[in-house]
């Protein structure tokens, strides 16, 4: 009673862990559980460009906020003899560059690779609560003119989101009023339309700040930031479309920069010019998610099978498909019970035939089993010891093995020199086993039991070679513990297996008809 | 119908190989009583100690050098058994029915050379027919002499008895004939033929070949409905005996009848097959249940015979404690 509650109590624990840990990786640190999970990776270059008039130079240019939702993979800084530094300030980071004399005309480039990840953006901060608007001065007749626009807007809307989008479409209306023609004009630049819009809502005592950012598109050049406004509404900021009033921020938008600071300072220069261009990547997820979390020095991450030299990586998504091979050795045999010759031996196979691909693989096997079988028919009749014989059996392999790689590379069949990854010794002992049970049992049961470790072989194969089962037993092996539960599950078995339905179906249909 | 429904085999009490290996074997048989019964020469010791009737050793070969002295063991008899001492599924056993100057005759008729015998002896010194391919010693007995009860209904061999023993119950058993399929063999995955034999007296219940229903053995086609096997008290009560001497709670006993020296045991099995339950036409469970519901075993074997020949007599229907349950079932 109380083993069998032990083992539940284990098992749950086992299933509890490796899902967790599964789920924990798959939400908290975003891997995909799919290998065709692709992101697109853009790559933005701002170029900065300006002419030197020969005095000492400081190049001050706001970088984009590290925010949640937005991962960069990489930054740099290039430019020829300057000194760069990185500066962070309350207000957001800005690079500097500079140099002691510098004349004619300069560039500075910045690039930077990032990703969006599909994380929702944290609530705003303490540090990030806007200050107390400041009413903006206006000369009387444009002071009129806001207020009856503001009067104006605010008879038709409910609350702040509103009342502020109602006034940006009211800004960008095809036919202005009269008054709107005061504030605001075609000619106006973006940067007015969007201090204009922030000036009224902080008149109406609403906290607005600007927001320049990018719009992300593959392949973009000469391309400039565009303005949004962003509102403090109930208790986060709010960004919208200055020219749109659409509220929220856009898809493949990148936020470069909140807040009144100028974009590029450069001092001991003249004619600056900032352009951006954008180039766009796929790549997949999880090779983002991995190295993300490699620099985040994740413990899960830190301590897996990715902090392994990439050639013992690669040994482990073999190793780590063998329980798959297990957990298909344990159904066949307790479920189905399908007869194979060596407990494992079908998974030595499947292993091999992962090498050599399925068909080839499979004519490989039966010419060899088959050649050394022949081989073995003429050893038995040599009379020889039991150990020298399976040596001498191991001699045949690996010479047939010989003969079938040199043959198929004069015949040109490359496939066929896969043959090597063959057990060699596993081949063996299946020939004298399939050999022996020849003479004693006859030659049913070898095709049953050869047949059997085939199909399993087979079987094994077709899962351990399943892109999304060997994607996520290499990249989630807590998966490995969700096996072992199944695994000891399965031990408990205590059902009929298929082949026992077969076996005892003449005795159903007996007791069946003498059953009164 | 090719497969049976899982739940009619359920209410026949029909037990599957993972309910055998789990709830019979791994809970009866300590696996450090194993070596008792799957080293033949230990058995025999055994059987020997506690009085019970075995065939006679004639020698055993344990190194390859004495595989030459093969020839002076084997000079002053004319027919004997050669068997590994730990093989397992009667793999390996050689029967000589007759020796005439260097020629061994198989029951069959197959002439073989002294150089072949001498081969088949170091195949199985170097383990080919032993469980895991260990080291193994070849043994040398003295024929069994065909009862000639069953002379009718054996072909070119000597049939066995296998009574399945619970906790030194006897509670099923089947006789396996020889047939010309089986090679001589008693063997019913190579063609022997399984015949049910009633616990209660002896008699043929029903027979099977390669799982289905004969009613004649097919080489001397003689029916099976008149054959009671003799002895039958003493042969329940050697098989219950083997449970003292073993101490495991779930074993199949092999017996055969000698013409002289009547019942005797060959070989004991820890992993008894359940073959035995279709030669039976019924399930162990429900005879299962019957045992595991007795608190104290009797320490006498001939009596715990006599209780299996009154429950388990076929006409007796089984009434089992708990409705055909096995105690694996509820643990």
């Amino acid at each position: 009673m109380y083993a069998k509650l032990r083992l539940y109590i284990v098992v749950i624990l086992l299933l509890g862990l490796g899902i967790g840990l599964t789920l924990y990786k798959h939400f908290a640190l975003g891997f995909p559980l799919s290998p065709d999970d692709k992101k697109s990776v853009w790559t933005i270059e701002a170029r900065i460009d300006f002419a030197a008039r020969g005095d000492p130079v400081i190049v001050s240019f706001a970088l984009p906020p590290q925010t949640p939702g937005v991962v960069f993979m990489e930054e740099d800084f290039a430019s020829s003899d300057y000194g760069f530094s990185e500066l962070t300030s309350p207000s957001g980071r800005r690079a500097q560059w500079s140099k002691r004399v510098a004349s004619g005309l300069q560039t500075a480039y910045y690039r930077l690779s990032m990703y969006e990840t599909g994380q929702i953006a944290h609530p705003a901060t303490a540090a990030d609560l806007p200050p107390e608007p400041e009413k903006p001065e206006f000369d009387e007749v444009l002071r009129t003119a806001a207020t009856t626009l503001l009067d104006q807007v605010r008879s038709k809307s409910a609350n702040t989101e509103i009342f502020t989008r109602e006034l940006i479409t009211t800004l960008n209306s095809k036919a202005p009023s009269q008054n709107l023609s005061l504030l605001i004009n075609e000619q106006s630049s973006e940067d007015y339309k969007t201090h204009l819009i922030i000036n009224l809502l902080a008149l109406e005592g609403i906290s607005a700040r600007i927001v320049r950012g990018l719009y992300l598109e593959d392949g973009r050049r000469r391309q400039s930031l565009t303005n949004f406004v962003e509102v403090y509404i109930g208790n986060e900021w709010l960004l919208f479309n200055q020219n749109s009033g659409k509220s929220g921020k856009p898809k493949k938008f990148l936020v470069w920069q909140r807040g009144d600071q100028s974009l590029l300072d450069v001092v001991g220069g003249k004619n600056s010019q900032i352009s951006f261009s954008i180039i766009r990547n796929v790549h997949s997820t999880r090779d983002l998610v991995v190295r993300d979390s490699m620099n985040k020095q994740a413990g899960i991450i830190d301590f897996s099978i990715y902090s392994l030299p990439i050639e013992q990586q690669n040994a482990f998504k073999m190793i780590l498909l063998l329980p798959i091979g297990a957990l298909i050795v344990v159904i066949m045999r307790l479920l189905i019970g399908i007869r194979t010759s060596g407990t494992f031996m079908p998974i030595l196979i499947a292993l091999a035939l992962i090498q050599t691909t399925l068909l080839t693989g499979l004519i490989i096997f039966l010419t060899v089993v088959g050649t050394g079988l022949l081989i073995r028919s003429y050893l038995s009749r040599l009379n020889l010891l039991f150990v020298a014989r399976i040596s001498a059996v191991i001699i045949v392999v690996i010479a047939i093995i010989a003969s079938i790689s040199i043959l198929s590379n004069k015949l040109g069949l490359d496939q066929a020199m896969t043959v090597t990854f063959f057990p060699m010794i596993i081949l063996s002992w299946t020939i004298e086993r399939m050999s022996v049970l020849w003479e004693e049992d006859g030659p049913r049961e070898v095709f049953i039991q050869g047949g059997g470790s085939l199909l399993t072989a087979v079987i094994a194969y077709l899962f351990m070679t399943n892109r999304t089962i060997e994607y996520l037993t290499f990249n989630f092996p807590e998966l490995m513990l969700v096996n072992l539960a199944l695994i000891l599950i399965l031990g408990q078995y205590t059902g009929y297996r298929l082949s026992e339905l077969y076996r005892f179906h003449a005795l159903e249909r007996r007791n069946a008809a003498g059953k009164r | 119908m090719l497969l049976a429904s899982a739940k009619k085999l359920r209410s026949f009490g029909i037990i599957g190989m993972n309910q055998r290996n789990f709830g019979l074997i791994s809970r009866y048989n300590p696996r450090r009583l194993y070596p008792l019964v799957d080293d033949k020469l230990k058995t025999k010791l055994l059987a020997q100690q506690a009085g019970i009737t075995v065939p006679q050793l004639l020698g055993t070969v344990q190194y390859q050098h004495d595989v030459k002295a093969l020839k002076e063991i084997l000079h002053p008899y004319s027919q004997f058994v050669i068997k590994p001492v730990k093989g397992s599924g009667g793999k390996g056993i050689l029967v000589i029915t007759e020796h005439d100057h260097n020629l061994y005759f198989k029951p069959s008729g197959d002439a073989m050379q002294l150089s072949d015998i001498e081969r088949h002896v170091s195949n199985i010194l170097s383990g080919l027919h032993s469980l895991g391919g260990k080291p193994d010693t070849v043994m040398i007995e003295s024929l069994i002499q065909l009862d000639p009860v069953f002379s009718d209904y054996s072909y070119e061999g000597i049939p066995d008895i296998r009574i399945i023993v619970l906790r030194g119950y006897p509670i099923m058993s089947m006789l396996r004939l020889t047939t010309h399929a089986s090679d001589g063999k008693a063997n019913l995955h190579q063609g022997a033929v399984g015949v049910g034999i009633d616990i209660g007296t002896g008699r043929a219940l029903h027979a099977v070949q390669y799982g289905e229903s004969v009613t004649h053995h097919p080489d001397t086609r003689k029916t099976f409905s008149e054959l009671t096997v003799p002895h039958w008290d003493k042969l329940l009560q050697l098989a219950a005996a083997c449970y003292e001497m073993t101490g495991l709670g779930y074993l199949g006993a092999d017996l055969v009848l000698d013409r002289d020296q009547g019942p005797m045991i060959i070989e004991l099995n820890a992993r008894p097959g359940l073959a035995i339950q279709v030669a039976n036409r019924a399930g162990l469970a429900p005879r299962v249940a019957v045992i595991e519901a007795i608190k104290t075993i009797d320490p006498d074997p001939q009596s715990r015979a006599a209780f299996s020949k009154r429950q388990f007599a076929f006409d007796t229907d089984i009434h089992p404690p708990r409705l055909l349950r096995t105690r694996s079932d509820d643990r």
